[in-house]
């Protein structure tokens, strides 16, 4: 019998997205119902995981609300101050640098990203550790600055590894602005600031959200800054995932807090992409 | 360097390095290079032959190429490893963990990779009731002798007449203070938190380690180091909820952070203290007079090891008296073998943080197996570190 056209685009849909969905399935849906189910289980004698149906896990998560509120406050902090350092710097890339070395000042943004992060955040560690900075502040004389294992380390470890993240969408969403708008602006009587506010801003939001809505959403999962320029001490929900898995083997409530945090990116995400719909007015905007 | 071997060279030494210093000028090939020195070709000819430098007592078992241990950190000289692979042909790639739950863990998730693991005392007895390691082929292990151990520290090897693990260090759980920056007397653990609340505030550690963080916080308040008791924790997380927002870190690995004066003042176990104290007089160790903990660690093999003739063969390279006493000298925590005692110099035998005075050892106690598996001190734990 000969194929139709629809059946046949529709078998050549199923076949480009097969490898996807399976990836998905077997990568993200099938170890998330696990996670469901460890989530109302119980803790094993040793440890481990136990079956029962109990929402014991759910009940308990108030032990952790610290590293929740941790989480949910230096999250968005973190991509906020992303974002100020961000925006200059692409604004520059996209409008200010000359063509001839704009790639290769893209390329720089890039760079730190073929070094692990485990290793740029150890040289964090020695920078701001007493033989760093605050050993040069001993030399004019202010003694004994700690500035390792403070929440204010984590924030800063935090906007220098997510900092290329921010730029890059900011950056492709500032280069493709048509400049002839930004001719009729200025045609039309505007200041360079107004012009900016009205015009570039605006059209540029687009890769903000995005790059906000990525950087936020990574940050809520994050462990290694926390734990390394936090000295262990500021807790992110990563933080205390690892801890219930990898210390006190407590399965079914890290299963709880795991569901818990996706729901949380679920409504985190939903709630950027509702506002970037209202900002841009449009449906057709790419998040993450 | 034997006559024999000088006449036989392809290339003296003299030679050597001026070749090589023309190669590194660049005045010559790197293929003239490897040709004149024979270099090129010796790599041929070992690249052929992957057992040439296996020794002879390990020919009838293949120990593969590779290994894996999981221990403590700055617990092991690294030249030992070297000269083990040197011996066997075996690389040994050494996992670090700051607590034996996180080696618990990891081996009831499975696929850890581990030959060899170094667990302590109050652990053998749930690891072997869980199934998770074997009991030792003490045949393949003919270095240990137990009738050299002193088996105040090597008795929980055994369960039940089986042994399971044998002994590698043992040693105290003490408290390093850097006196340069701490002026006050730290002896106690009471002492350490009040301290580490006023004069060292922001600048003392914790181990991260249920065991030990919790059990000092005990004892600092007049309880047993091993209590499960629901009213005696809920005081010492109390106690330890308080304490938090004035330390340093919560970490096991506390070295780096007190070499760098980034800590004052730290839990710190006997061969830390020796390492930091060796190296920087002034950062000195004590016992605390009101109790705390005294370990002994052993070496086990994981049931689940992929490579059980490596960590056979790591095991009784260790158990050597003369590979046990460099090991010893580098990492300062004291033996349970009297043939390693034997060779140790008068300056690590008469180290009273090495060796201490026995009257200092009676308020500690060993820990107990009940508190790797209660479920309340490893909430505790986490809710510390997650305050």
């Amino acid at each position: 019998m000969p194929l139709t056209m629809t059946t046949k685009r529709r078998l050549v849909t199923a076949a480009l997205l097969a490898p996807a969905s399976a990836w998905l399935f077997v990568f993200l849906v099938l170890p998330f119902i696990a996670m469901v189910v460890f989530s109302v289980g119980e803790r094993g004698p040793a440890g481990g995981y136990q079956a029962a149906f109990t929402f014991a896990q759910y009940a308990n998560l108030p032990a952790r609300s610290a590293a929740y509120w941790n989480t949910l406050m230096l999250a968005p902090a973190g991509a906020f101050l992303c974002l100020l350092v961000a925006y200059p710097t692409a604004y520059y890339l996209a409008v200010k640098a000359s063509p001839r070395h704009r790639l290769l000042l893209v390329s720089l943004v890039v760079v730190p990203f073929w070094t692990s992060l485990l290793v740029r955040t150890y040289a964090w560690m020695y920078i701001l550790g007493s033989r760093g900075i605050p050993n040069l502040l001993d030399m004019i004389g202010i003694a004994d600055v700690r500035l390792l294992n403070t929440p204010g380390a984590v924030l800063l470890g935090i906007v220098y590894g997510y900092l290329p993240l921010m730029i890059m969408p900011i950056y492709v969403s500032l280069e493709k602005l048509d400049r002839r708008l930004l001719e009729a602006s200025a045609d039309l009587g505007a200041k360079p600031l107004s012009t900016f506010f009205s015009v570039t801003l605006p059209l540029s939001l687009p890769g903000v959200m995005t790059g906000v809505a990525l950087v936020t959403i990574l940050l809520l999962g994050e462990y290694l800054i926390p734990q390394l320029l936090g000295g262990g001490k500021v807790f992110f929900i990563g933080n205390a995932l690892v801890d219930l898995f990898l210390q006190s083997r407590n399965w079914p409530f890290g299963s709880a807090i795991a569901v818990t945090l996706v729901a949380i990116v679920v409504v985190v995400l939903m709630v950027a992409m509702r506002i970037a719909w209202r900002i841009s007015g449009t449906r057709q905007v790419d998040l993450v | 360097m034997s006559k024999w071997f000088r006449e036989n060279a392809p290339i003296s030494a003299r030679e050597l390095t001026d070749e090589f210093m023309r190669l590194k000028r660049g005045s010559v090939t790197r293929r003239h290079f490897l040709a004149v020195t024979g270099l090129g070709f010796a790599a041929a000819v070992l690249a052929r032959q992957p057992g040439l430098f296996t020794g002879e007592a390990h020919a009838q078992e293949d120990l593969g190429s590779a290994m894996s241990l999981a221990t403590w950190p700055n617990y092991h000289d690294p030249a030992t490893f070297e000269a083990f692979t040197a011996a066997t042909g075996v690389a040994v790639e050494v996992n670090v963990f700051g607590s034996n739950e996180e080696m618990l863990a990891k081996l009831q998730a499975g696929g850890t990779g581990w030959d060899l693991f170094v667990p302590t005392n109050y652990t053998i007895s749930t690891y072997a009731g869980l199934g998770l390691i074997d009991p030792l082929d003490l045949a393949k292990v003919p270095n240990f002798d137990p009738g050299t151990q002193n088996t105040r520290f090597t008795n929980e090897g055994t369960v039940d007449g089986k042994v399971y693990a044998l002994p590698k260090n043992w040693g105290t759980t003490g408290i390093a203070v850097n006196a340069d920056k701490v002026k006050s007397k730290v002896t106690s653990w009471k002492e350490f938190f009040e301290v580490a609340m006023t004069e060292a505030d922001g600048r003392a550690m914790v181990h991260d380690y249920q065991l030990t963080t919790i059990g000092n916080a005990l004892v600092s308040l007049g309880f047993s180091f091993n209590s499960v008791k629901p009213e005696e924790l809920a005081k010492a997380e109390e106690l330890l909820i308080r304490v938090k927002p004035h330390l340093y870190a919560i970490n096991s690995d506390y070295q780096p952070s007190m070499r760098a004066s980034d800590a004052w003042m730290t839990m710190c176990w006997t061969n830390d203290g020796a390492q930091l104290n060796r190296d920087i007089p002034e950062i000195q160790f004590a016992l605390g007079s009101d109790g705390g903990e005294i370990w002994s660690d052993f070496y086990a093999v994981p049931t689940s090891a992929a490579n059980k003739p490596a960590g056979y063969a790591l095991l009784n390279f260790l158990m050597d008296p003369q590979n046990a006493v460099k090991e010893h000298i580098a990492n300062g925590a004291p033996t349970t073998d009297s043939r390693v005692l034997s060779l140790l110099p008068a300056e690590i035998t008469g180290n009273r943080i090495v060796y201490p005075d026995e009257a200092a050892l009676t308020p500690l106690e060993f820990g107990a197996a009940v508190t790797l598996t209660d479920p309340a001190r490893a909430e505790l734990m986490a809710r510390f570190k997650s305050a």
